[in-house]
């Protein structure tokens, strides 16, 4: 048997000339760019979108009541400004009513000129709150509060609270550890979805070239999928540490503070480490098994015929990985830490929620074997698949599935 | 490295010795693909220092020989051992390889492209990337050393890969139909480095449809056709397998002396054809001349590869041979 320092050696020999062919590549600096689209898209749409919500969606109350009950309850709302849970709606007074005037709350409602959320008329003591039932529904406690205050005709005495500021609750840092996680698994999972999609169209490279049967006659094919996997893995990296320095370097320049997330139970240092190893691990995982499939594959339009099924598959295991997050000390928990896929968004996961170390160690031990299993099998499959048939052969494993049609070999 | 050309190296007949050394033994080889057997029962054996051709028409399994041999495919039956080594893979750094399929990556440059086939099979990038210039060098493309393939023409990328095939002095070299694609220059100057190699004690195995190679080049050769080896042996005796043939001229047309010929004798213009009797040809000449024939000219013509393989494989595979691959000339050029 091939030693693995052969393997090894070998692996490192495609995977430079890989990271090198990438990197020194025009279409890297559209690799590096690339997912500054999305975030310029999505701040756009964000802008454009508060823009519209403020104008469109502004909530408020009409109010309809004597000229005396509406001076109370603009006070009593002035009053209560700042001391309730959420914020108090803008008051519009639309009439001061005389004695006995009635007012046609709906008529209000649909007129084009009020343009407010609900109205509030009849009395202090028997107000009438008109509008959609969700407002009716949300208003309906603000409401009683701002009448109740109103009617009693003075300013409440509030005491003075003295503030005693406790870290953290239990219930809180659990809590935001639970955050944390999450925010934890979001992030590797946009960047394996960015990246391990590359490796998808590595090998048509070699299969275009023809250079595939140089290789597979003198390296082992599992150490040339494992060096293909590393030169991504290299290039990956190159890409995040450009993406982070410049996220760094914005977030610097706009004088903003990081986002506050609670403290990982393995503390920030592991948690990131671990966060690298697992991303790695992911990345491996993830890129063996396309680099598999996209290996039947013998042209760019069959890669692009497999991108679409490759990007479900990912958002999968991401979504049951999210799921296992709130399903705690049951068995899908396990299964995600388990199940090879989903094993590294789960464990990390877990390394911001519980301080064990040891099942790190386990879980990348279990990963590393899977890798190694998927590559081997990986290889095995292409030699046997695509490595079959003699030169006159052009079509790929898939175009042959669909041709149905047995190519004789030369 | 210089690869010498020097003259016909003076090849022992590897069969006919029984404890000669192999580089290649391969014994009952089967591959089948989706239900179609391929390769049906391939015995070779290959002496250290040969050169050994596989000679079948397109899609008798040659490609597919040479695969399982190189170890990138495995065999469904069979035995295979290759320098000495039961899995072809584990002694890959000694093999030289060059597919039908050339090719390389299109953005390196010349010498990069030798030193990466260099280090694919062990060879230190640095070392390789000297070797790379040298070898470039010394078979008059140093001038194209820095040049990306994409920016060669289509031979010359193939002659950058020939060197890229041999630049790690491998003791095992295979070429898949080598001298397909190549103009009659490039194909004498293929023939020339092969036998240079040959010389220097390397076992060269190459496959191809063209019998003139194999005839000019080979000590031995595996005739297939139909995934089936029904020769593999000594040229020569490939050859020896048909009775040579006697073409004779005469002065009289007729005469007593014509009952000395066998039956098959067959009168084309001014020549009789005949094969040679079993009795060997001093009765036949005393017959001739005790019959007054007059004997003009006499020749006696061993058989040639060509009827040879007709004899062996068949017309079916022998009209195959000819036809060639699509597009080719047949390549029968020196």
């Amino acid at each position: 048997m091939t030693n693995w320092s052969e393997k090894l050696r070998a692996a490192l020999v495609i995977a430079r000339r890989d990271f090198v062919a990438v990197i020194w590549s025009k279409t890297f600096i559209f690799f590096l760019i690339g997912p500054l689209f999305p975030v310029l898209v999505g701040g756009m749409a964000g802008n454009i979108g508060d823009k519209v919500q403020q104008s469109a969606d502004r909530p408020s109350i009409g109010l309809a009541m004597g000229s005396d009950e509406v001076d109370r309850l603009l006070r009593a709302r002035d009053d209560l400004d700042g001391r309730l849970a959420g914020p108090i709606p803008a008051i519009a007074v639309l009439k001061r009513l005389e004695a006995g005037e009635a007012f046609n709350a709906r008529a209000a409602l649909a007129s084009s000129e009020q343009q407010v959320t609900a109205v509030l008329s009849g009395t202090l003591d028997a107000p009438v709150l008109s509008g959609p039932p969700e407002r009716l529904r949300q208003w309906s406690g603000l409401v009683s509060n701002l009448a109740a205050t109103a009617r009693s005709g003075k300013a409440l005495a509030y005491p003075e609270i003295t503030m005693d500021e406790v870290a953290g609750t239990v219930a809180k840092v659990r809590s935001g550890q639970a955050a944390t996680a999450q925010g934890g698994q979001v992030i590797l999972f946009l960047l394996t979805m960015l990246l391990a999609g590359m490796v998808l169209s590595n090998l048509v490279e070699e299969k275009g070239n023809k250079i595939i049967e140089v290789l597979a006659a003198a390296i082992p094919m599992d150490a040339m999928f494992m060096g293909k996997l590393f030169a991504m893995l290299g290039v990956s990296l190159v890409g995040i540490a450009v993406w982070g320095a410049a996220g760094a370097a914005l977030v610097m320049l706009g004088g903003q503070g990081m986002p506050a997330l609670a403290t990982p139970a393995v503390g920030w240092p592991l948690f990131l480490m671990l966060g690298f190893l697992y991303f790695a691990m992911a990345y491996l995982l993830l890129g063996s098994l396309f680099l598999t499939v996209g290996g039947m594959a013998s042209t760019v339009r069959e890669v692009q015929t497999l991108s679409m099924p490759v990007s479900m598959f990912q958002l999968m295991v991401f979504f049951f990985s999210s799921y296992a997050l709130t399903a705690a000390g049951t068995w899908v928990e396990w299964v995600s830490w388990i199940f090879p896929v989903s094993s590294p968004y789960a464990m990390l996961a877990r390394a911001a929620q519980y301080p064990e170390l040891w099942p790190h160690v386990l879980a990348l031990a279990w990963q590393v074997l899977w890798v190694v299993l998927i590559v081997r099998a990986g290889a095995q499959l292409f030699r046997r698949s695509v490595m079959k048939s003699g030169p006159s052969q052009g079509k790929g494993v898939f175009a042959r599935c669909l041709r149905r049609g047995v190519a004789k070999p030369n | 490295m210089k690869i010498e050309l020097g003259e016909w190296p003076v090849s022992g007949n590897g069969a006919e010795a029984a404890n000669v050394e192999l580089a290649i033994e391969a014994r009952g080889l089967v591959k089948r693909f989706d239900g179609f057997t391929a390769v049906d029962g391939v015995d070779i054996a290959v002496p250290k220092g040969a050169i050994y051709g596989i000679l079948g028409p397109n899609g008798a399994g040659k490609t597919t020989t040479l695969r399982m041999l190189l170890g990138i495919i495995d065999p469904d039956a069979g035995y295979r051992r290759v320098l000495g080594c039961e899995r072809p893979t584990e002694v890959a750094r000694r093999i030289g390889y060059l597919p039908e399929e050339r090719g390389l990556y299109p953005a390196m440059k010349a010498y990069e492209a030798i030193a990466f086939l260099a280090a694919l099979r062990g060879v230190p990038l640095k070392e390789g990337r000297r070797l790379g210039r040298e070898m470039l060098e010394e078979h008059g493309l140093g001038y194209a050393a820095d040049r990306q393939i994409r920016q060669m023409s289509k031979g010359m990328a193939q002659q950058v890969q020939l060197l890229g095939t041999l630049v790690h002095q491998p003791d095992l070299v295979v070429f898949d139909e080598p001298f397909s694609g190549l103009d009659a220059l490039n194909q004498g100057k293929l023939e020339r480095m092969i036998r240079a190699l040959a010389a220097r004690g390397t076992t060269v195995i190459f496959s191809t449809h063209v019998i003139a190679h194999a005839e000019r080049l080979c000590d031995q050769v595996a005739i297939i056709a139909g995934g089936k080896v029904p020769f593999a042996g000594p040229v020569d005796v490939a050859r020896d397998r048909l009775r040579p043939q006697v073409r004779l001229e005469t002065r009289v047309t007729d005469g007593p002396w014509r009952a000395a010929l066998p039956a098959d004798a067959r009168h084309e213009g001014a020549f009789w054809y005949f094969t040679l009797p079993e009795t060997g040809i001093e009765p036949l000449l005393r017959a001739l001349i005790e019959g007054n024939a007059g004997i003009l000219s006499l020749s006696i013509e061993r058989a040639g590869l060509h009827d040879a393989f007709v004899a062996i494989a068949g017309e079916a595979a022998a009209k195959a041979l000819e036809e060639g691959p699509l597009g080719e000339n047949g390549g029968d050029t020196p």
